[in-house]
């Protein structure tokens, strides 16, 4: 992989993310209680053997920057490669919306990386996968461009780039649409080029009025060149909504999908480290089915939920079907379901709070209720 | 460079042959502790937290494990320009090698470090105690009294008195006029925590002396601290009255991590005095559907699917279904099977205890089981 220039790309749309991505970009998401969302696209980067990685930063980039720094806590600070921030392009210079722009704006980070391979991944999307293996797929499937895809194993919204493929897996058809059904194949937006490959598209589609890397820059010019398609077999979220977000984080709560994604050895997922002690549960507490982060203490209920660092559950209360992030602060007797509460929260004492499943009930970040 | 105001030095060589199994492949400091932390992670972080962020530590024994878990000390955020974190192992001279044969000769062997670093005061700890405690206000402490030596002490039962070195000091100011090692009958409670601030000089005046003397064991509690008494030298005594604990065997450390296990733990490791310790990827742990955790401290990357219970377990162990561990810390990684039976032990990391096995102790018979065995 010595070969491979990374780009993590954080510029997905937050739109259908309503208040818990206002400040922040997807990308920057609490997730999994301990992780952020990117760390799964730097990790597969850093395990897969990828030592040079460029981040593109969303417009909201101050929780990605302090989440990353100098990139340490990946084995990212090198003195030779390593991480390399790639700022949004000026918006004075063009007005025009989509990546396309960024990527245009700093393709000689690529260019310039004496790599011969670029792999460009999008960091909204939570998976676990050896791009060692899409490099071999690459090399032997002798194509221009290999996307990555994943089967669809239950229908889902917003929208998503499918693909047909031939027998030998080389992508025949590619399609934007509104929402997915079971069995489709619907892309990652992860693609391992050459360099040279992906500077003519970026700069023949940019120059040309394009906006969009994926449907002006792929799709609209899918037939001059040759690509295929490498199934990624194991388990993918894509954090593309609120329910989307609830889903992913409950779907840890698998211990099939916790050891997937946390626990391969080779593969650990890293994140920007901090020292909390183990989680200190007292006499009253009473934990089910639920993921705790260090710095906890818990003297209440918790079931199905995902518990952040530092969060406090008091004697009598009862949290179910939760996502409570960093420090949340739940007080004696209080009561919250289905429910994600952001940072800091505090809910006070015999309060009651409820969501439901399809539409968690979101507390906004530092809310004292 | 910046003036090195005080010199952290952590003896960190000591065998801890009384925690038998437990450090059979590493030395006493690297021993794990509380769920994620190791030993040394304590006199480490006590020092950042002071402000003293240049500290040797002396290694001898099995010293792998620990060399490698202390790095360039980045866990302590001690990997500094011109400052941090020095690992200090017995070296060859001309004339050479020698192992470390007390702790003062391990100091003396290591003066080239200390007059290299040429700080005012030289704080000497060990590496095998419990306690957070910030050793800045026994700095000037030792500042106010003008003293030569200051050496933390620690008030204990009058029964317990006999297995320390015990202070007999002047109530009023605090300054040492005898020195009993473990005595059989004490004049004083004041036990000596092994925690000795010294003015520099004076410091390797002495060791110079004690390095010369053939007849000297070479140890600051036998040789020099009475030889300092005898010569008049300003022996003071720095009280603390927090929570200290001295984990050398295998007794005291189970106490020890029981203690964290408290509803108001004796001290606090959630505070501002933070102990740092070098933290691996791991995600949240899991607690199954049908686990049941009471009064236990639990560390990232486990997974619980049976009964926890007045227990510490560190990150990666796996408690299976039905499986039941009461009064015992387990280490990391060690795996529990289904239908287990883990009660007052200690089990070491990399341990397997098969399906429906048991692994019993009683109060003051602490079953220990060694690293890497499987049980049942």
């Amino acid at each position: 992989m010595k070969t491979v220039v990374g780009i993590v790309n954080l510029q997905e749309s937050n739109e259908l993310l309503r208040e818990l991505a206002a400040t922040r970009a997807v990308e920057a998401l609490p997730f999994a209680g301990r992780y952020r969302v990117v760390d799964f696209s730097l990790s597969n980067m850093i395990n897969s053997g990828v030592n040079s990685v460029g981040l593109m930063l969303p417009d909201y980039s101050r929780a990605i920057l302090d989440h990353i720094r100098s990139g340490k806590d990946w084995d990212l600070a090198r003195r030779r490669d390593g991480l390399t921030y790639l700022p949004a392009a000026l918006p004075s210079n063009d007005a025009r919306k989509g990546d396309l722009k960024d990527i245009y704006a700093n393709l000689d980070f690529a260019e310039l990386s004496d790599k011969k391979y670029v792999l460009f991944v999008n960091g909204s999307y939570v998976y676990n996968i050896d791009f060692q293996k899409v490099l071999d797929f690459h090399k032997d499937s002798g194509s221009d461009i290999t996307m990555i895809y994943k089967t669809v194993d239950e229908d889902k919204e917003g929208h998503t780039v499918t693909i047909e493929t031939s027998p030998n897996g080389v992508v025949t058809d590619l399609a934007e649409s509104n929402g997915v059904k079971k069995g489709a194949k619907a892309v990652l937006s992860a693609y391992l080029m050459p360099v040279p490959t992906f500077a003519y598209i970026v700069r023949s589609t940019y120059e040309r009025g394009g906006q969009d890397f994926l449907i002006d820059g792929i799709i609209r010019h899918s037939g001059e060149h040759k690509i295929s398609a490498y199934e990624h077999k194991g388990y993918v979220a894509r954090i593309n909504s609120t329910a989307a977000y609830y889903k992913a984080n409950r779907d840890c709560l698998n211990p099939e999908v916790w050891e997937e994604l946390f626990m391969q050895p080779d593969r650990p997922i890293s994140t920007k480290v901090k020292d909390e002690v183990p989680v200190q549960y007292k006499e009253t507490a009473e934990v089910k089915n639920s993921l705790i982060a260090n710095g906890c203490e818990i003297r209440g209920r918790v079931e199905n939920s995902i518990l952040f660092r530092g969060v406090k559950v008091g004697k009598g209360a009862v949290v179910k079907d939760a996502i409570l992030m960093q420090r949340c602060d739940i007080q004696d007797g209080a009561r919250v379901e289905n429910i994600i509460c952001d940072k800091n929260v505090i809910i006070t004492k015999n309060r009651w709070l409820k969501g439901v499943e399809t539409f968690p009930y979101i507390v906004t970040k530092n809310a004292r209720i | 460079m910046r003036k090195t105001e005080c010199l952290g030095m952590i003896l960190a060589g000591g065998q801890g042959s009384r925690l038998k199994a437990l450090t059979k492949t590493v030395a006493k400091p690297a021993v794990p502790f509380g769920g994620k932390y190791r030993i040394i992670d304590f006199p480490i972080s006590n020092c950042v937290n002071s402000g003293i962020t240049k500290v040797g530590v002396l290694t001898q024994y099995k010293p792998f494990e620990l060399h490698n878990y202390l790095g360039a000390g980045s866990a302590w955020d001690l990997d500094r320009i011109g400052g941090g974190i020095f690992i200090l192992p017995p070296y060859a001279r001309e004339k050479g090698a020698d192992w470390y044969s007390g702790t003062a000769d391990a100091i003396y062997q290591n003066l080239n470090f200390i007059d290299l670093n040429d700080p005012d005061y030289v704080l000497i700890l060990s590496g095998d105690h419990i306690y957070t405690m910030d050793y800045s206000w026994m700095l000037e402490s030792h500042k106010a009294n003008n003293a030569d030596v200051t050496i933390g002490v620690f008030e204990v039962p009058l029964e317990e008195a006999p297995r320390f070195g015990i202070m007999v000091t002047d109530k009023e100011t605090g300054r040492i006029t005898e020195f009993q090692e473990k005595p059989k009958e004490p004049k004083s409670t004041l036990a000596s925590m092994g925690i000795y601030i010294f003015s520099k000089p004076f410091l390797k005046k002495y060791l110079e002396e004690d390095g010369a003397n053939e007849n000297s064991t070479h140890d600051f509690g036998n040789d020099l601290i009475p030889k300092m008494l005898n010569d008049g030298a300003r022996l003071f005594s720095y009280a603390f009255d927090g929570y200290w604990k001295d984990v050398g065997t295998i007794e005291s450390l189970w106490q020890a991590n029981m203690d964290l296990l408290q509803d108001q733990p004796p001290f606090e490791l959630n505070g501002d005095w933070k102990i740092y310790s070098s933290n691996p990827s791991m995600p949240p742990h899991y607690i199954g559907p049908d686990g049941v955790v009471k009064q236990a401290m639990i560390a990232e990357g486990a997974q619980i699917l049976g009964q926890v219970e007045h227990s510490v377990i560190f990150g990666g162990v796996k408690v299976g279904k039905g499986a039941k561990v009461t009064n015992s810390v387990v280490f990391p990684f060690t795996k529990i099977e289904d239908g287990a039976v883990v009660d007052h032990a200690i089990l070491a990391q990399d341990v397997t205890i098969k399906a429906n096995a048991k692994v019993e102790g009683k109060e003051g018979e602490i079953s220990v089981i060694p690293e890497g065995e499987i049980v049942g």
